[in-house]
């Protein structure tokens, strides 16, 4: 039997975040100053069609623009752990860069306990797992007491801010 | 912009058959040539919206259909834009025939799809957007609705019901549409009771993927009038615009929006971009239209196109839903066909049948569908990558 302390823990991408105990989105700065993500997956600047994109790191913060879940498991290339638990998938508008990035909301929130505009963190999760290896991807974790299991740090909710609404 | 006659439509029925693609795109191309009264070896462009396995293109439909109608030597191209396929080999056609390269050029798209979710095609490519957006996330294209509808949710305070009662609206529309592959009335309880598929979006509420095929036939004015169609139905616009940068609505495949740290957002967003180009082609605005077919991938996003369309203000779909308004016998009634909650989804034909709907509204053909003196009509639709689509027709 392996042990607990023998695990990894790899990236089930490479190339789309840091790891460690803060990791961050590895996305791209145009020349213009625009931001992209991911990297080189992003969109372009058509004012600046040279194209240069310079790699940056993204904030950890953001706030939720919209928020849903797959109550059904998604086909491949997705990897379902048995048994399926409906994952819950948001959409976070980051301050700095004004972009809205998708990802799952860690475990242990629901549909209702979110809100749009409520302030998230992104974090590592697991997305699958071998033998010895998780395979991580990014999650966006709320800043607020989660009413489900309790504990966590709380945050001011940030209001929703219409006026730099991108529509919907 | 110089207009095309409409002369001749078809579509084969909407169901799951489980046939090859072809003989739905044959069946509705002679159709629509009966329709017309053109021979097949009158036409002189072949524009075949391709068809497509699982998200991709598959097959190169348009020497597909000619072959299987037997090979006429005219010119042929096959095209692809997700969803927005059909209008993007209609605008091949209409550039073909305004340059004179041909009198006459029929449009066909037909599919065949598998049961589920539609999904990428096999294979380790983490340097697709498409790939990586189920991969890495878990984002179905029903997960995409959802964000859409709890955002129309929290912006303008809808509610599951309002979302329902589109479903409701246009299972009534599509209950007598011979073409339809869901010819039933379903009303708000029949909904609650669907299992939820994306939150606040239940089945009942997700467009399914169907097999069906529909065709038109168009031509010149000059060719139209030449054999005494003196009022055809017209294409007077067309879109296929892409995104303006930076784009800040997230949307099926993309992991992520462009961002606005430098740039503001353009003062139309993508889908509003899309039926203003018509419009403008057109030279009329909303308050002209007298009937629409969008595209409700989602039945909350039937809501999101009226306020696109233009056809009401930001955050009053919901009202005008609920008065009536968008039902036959309203003001503008929306998706008179049934739409996709009746049809569910055969991409490379699901534009084209939008076509096909507003051209039997204009001639008055519809029957119990019928919205009473319709004489402009506006599609509308989105195909996944930025794929823009909107024909504005008149009569």
């Amino acid at each position: 039997m392996t042990e607990a302390a023998e695990r990894t823990s790899v990236p089930a991408v490479e190339g789309f975040f840091t790891m460690g105990d803060e990791p961050q989105l590895i996305g791209g700065r145009l020349q213009g100053g625009a931001y992209c993500f991911p990297l080189h997956l992003g969109g372009g600047d058509p004012r600046q069609p040279d194209g240069t994109v310079e790699q940056v790191l993204l904030s950890r913060t953001g706030q939720i623009w919209s928020f849903t879940n797959s109550a059904y498991p998604p086909p491949p290339p997705f990897v379902i752990a048995e048994p399926y638990e409906p994952i819950v998938i948001a959409a976070v508008e980051l301050e700095v860069e004004r972009m809205v990035v998708l990802g799952q909301v860690a475990p242990g929130w629901a549909v209702d306990d979110l809100n749009v505009g409520m302030a998230v963190q992104m974090e590592l999760g697991v997305l699958y797992t071998d033998d010895d290896v998780d395979y991580m991807t990014w999650q966006w974790r709320p800043l607020e007491v989660n009413p489900r299991i309790g504990g966590g740090p709380v945050f001011d909710r940030a209001p929703l801010t219409e006026s730099r609404s991108t529509g919907g | 912009m110089d207009e095309i006659a409409i002369i001749g439509v078809g579509m084969h029925p909407w169901g799951k058959w489980g046939r090859n693609f072809a003989e739905y795109g044959v069946h509705a191309a002679r159709e629509a040539l009966t329709d017309a009264c053109v021979d097949w070896n009158d036409v002189g462009f072949v524009s075949g919206a391709i068809t497509v396995r699982c998200g991709y293109p598959g097959y190169v439909a348009g020497s597909t259909f000619a072959r299987a109608l037997g090979f006429n030597g005219a010119q042929v191209a096959s095209t692809y834009g997700a969803c927005a396929s059909g209008v993007t080999a209609l605008s091949a056609a209409r550039g073909q025939i305004l340059s004179g390269a041909c009198d006459v050029a029929i449009v066909i798209g037909a599919d065949t799809t598998p049961k589920g979710f539609l999904a990428p095609s096999d294979g380790n490519r983490p340097d697709d957007t498409d790939w990586l957006r189920f991969h890495m996330v878990g984002a179905t294209n029903p997960v995409y609705f959802g964000l859409h509808a709890r955002r129309r949710m929290a912006l303008y305070g809808a509610t599951p019901d309002d979302f329902a009662l589109v479903k409701v609206k246009n299972s009534r529309h599509g209950m007598h549409n011979p073409n339809a592959r869901y010819p039933k009335e379903y009303d708000l309880e029949d909904i609650a009771h669907s299992p939820v598929v994306s939150d606040p979006l239940r089945l009942l509420e997700v467009c399914a993927t169907s097999d069906g095929g529909a065709a038109l036939v168009l031509s010149s004015m000059d060719y139209a009038r030449s054999r005494g169609v003196m009022d055809p139905v017209r294409v007077a616009g067309l879109s296929t615009v892409m995104p303006t940068y930076p784009d800040t609505v997230i949307d099926l495949p993309y992991l992520a929006t462009d961002s606005a740290a430098v740039v503001d957002p353009p003062s139309l967003s993508f889908k509003e971009s899309i039926g203003a180009r018509a419009y403008a082609e057109a030279g009329v605005g909303p308050q002209d239209v007298d009937v629409a077919e969008v595209y409700d991938l989602s039945s909350a996003l039937e809501l999101d196109w009226y306020e696109h369309l233009g056809l009401c203000a930001e955050g009053e779909a919901e009202s005008l839903l609920r008065a009536g308004e968008t039902s036959i016998g309203g003001r503008i009634p929306v998706n008179p066909s049934g739409g996709l909650g009746a049809f569910g989804e055969a991409v490379p034909a699901q534009a084209i049948a939008q076509v096909c709907e507003l051209t039997w509204q204009l001639r008055g053909q519809a029957g119990h569908r019928q919205v009473d003196g319709a004489r402009v009509g506006v599609s509308a639709n989105q195909g996944l990558f930025g794929h823009g689509s909107s024909v504005l027709l008149r009569r």
